[in-house]
């Protein structure tokens, strides 16, 4: 019961360690980033679902669609709105990359943020930035 | 705690309450995914070449020399992003061209004519009704399309290389290194691939969904035939017709669809 004093100091610094990460970044929160859109995704105004639902969900519609077109050859997309799209992620003008003209500032902004990383540029062509 | 039947009736109904509620949050949770859209439509282009099985007769008369076969595999090679590695251990090819007596064992013959043994024999994926590379893929990254086309989903392929032992052929490639600084220059038409998958020829499917002949082909000077195998009428049927044909090692069952006149 004499060590009370040792004790409470001893939490005190462990519950400060432990916490440094928070009280160290308090307040330091980086802004939500907003994906710059190409002029021409900007012109066109609509991709190929509206944009709530595309913020929400394209990594599911990229995933059905790469089965689509490599497993049953079905490569044409009409959307709601009657538009024809080449279910492509980067080969073509009709591509998301056709029209995302810039992966630094689309793709990127987010995905760093959230640190997620795929893996889609192994393998695809990113577009060419225009710096 | 003492039990009593009031507090275990109130147990049983939670468990109950809980039980029951799953149907309902399922229902909840479906309702908030984004599918690819309900009214919208997912179709094959309207050029697509369609086919039941997809097949080529290699005329080798008309491809006598390596010179001629040379272009051909350039085509191919440079619009699918082929790379050239510098060693041979981690070659990929998907067309190359072989020694007569080694793509046609089932002809050996002790004495072999003169034309045989210097002919450059032009060999590539050979799209089997049959395929051993398919049953032998774990993940079904290969598989064979409705088309006839024994197709890879690179996406798919967890590089185990089964198919490669499985394939009698040997047309399949590994990529044991990152293949990107090896190629010279990137078609941005086609995906490249990376270490770790395997990969070999697909039959141009990217170019007969927009109603184009596979590089070879065009590239051949009318040495390659293709077409449907399934229709009397097709140009290859004709050729198989009209000429003397075989196949890269029959008796093993797998069903070539690329055959050659020699």
């Amino acid at each position: 019961m004499n060590d009370k004093k040792w004790i409470i100091t001893g939490l005190v610094v462990f519950t400060v360690i432990i916490l440094f990460p928070l009280w160290y970044n308090f307040g330091k929160a980086a802004p939500a980033p907003e994906p710059v859109l190409s002029a021409k995704a900007k012109a066109a105004g609509y991709c190929v679902l509206p944009k709530a639902e595309m913020k929400a969900g394209h990594m599911q519609i990229l995933d059905v669609w790469r089965s689509s077109v490599v497993r049953t050859g079905k490569r044409i997309y009409k959307s709601t709105t009657g538009k024809e799209f080449n279910m492509s992620l980067s080969t073509g003008e009709n591509s998301c990359v056709g029209c995302h003209t810039s992966k630094v500032e689309f793709c990127d902004k987010c995905h760093n943020y959230a640190s997620v990383r795929p893996y889609c540029w192994d393998c695809h062509n990113a577009p060419k930035e225009a710096m | 705690m003492k039990n009593s039947r009031r507090s275990f009736l109130k147990i049983a109904g939670l468990a109950a309450l809980g039980i029951g509620s799953k149907p309902v949050l399922n229902a909840f949770a479906s309702s908030g995914e984004h599918g690819a859209g309900a009214a919208a439509e997912t179709y094959r282009g309207a050029k697509a070449l369609t086919a039941k099985q997809w097949g080529m007769v290699i005329d080798m008369r008309k491809l006598e020399k390596a010179e001629d076969l040379e272009p051909i595999v350039a085509a191919c090679h440079s619009i699918h992003n082929v790379p050239e590695m510098e060693e041979k251990r981690h070659e990929i090819k998907w067309i190359w061209h072989e020694e007569f007596k080694n793509v046609f064992p089932d002809l050996e013959s002790k004495y072999l004519d003169e034309r045989s043994e210097r002919l450059p024999v032009l060999v590539l994926c050979n799209h089997c009704e049959n395929p051993s590379c398919v049953r032998a893929c774990p993940t079904q990254a290969t598989f064979k399309r409705e088309d006839g086309i024994v197709l890879m989903d690179f996406h798919r392929c967890i590089g185990c290389r089964f198919c490669m032992a499985a394939c009698p052929y040997g047309s399949r490639s590994f990529n044991f290194r990152d293949p990107r600084p090896f190629i010279k220059e990137v078609d941005s038409g086609f995906p490249t691939r990376m270490r770790g998958v395997v990969e070999k020829c697909n039959f141009c499917a990217e170019r007969l969904a927009v109603g184009k002949m596979p590089a070879c082909v065009e590239a051949s000077n009318g040495a390659i035939a293709f077409g449907n195998l399934e229709d009397p009428e097709s140009d290859v049927r004709k050729l198989l017709k009209e000429n003397f044909s075989i196949r890269r090692k029959p008796s093993l069952g797998t069903g070539p669809a690329v055959y050659y006149i020699v």
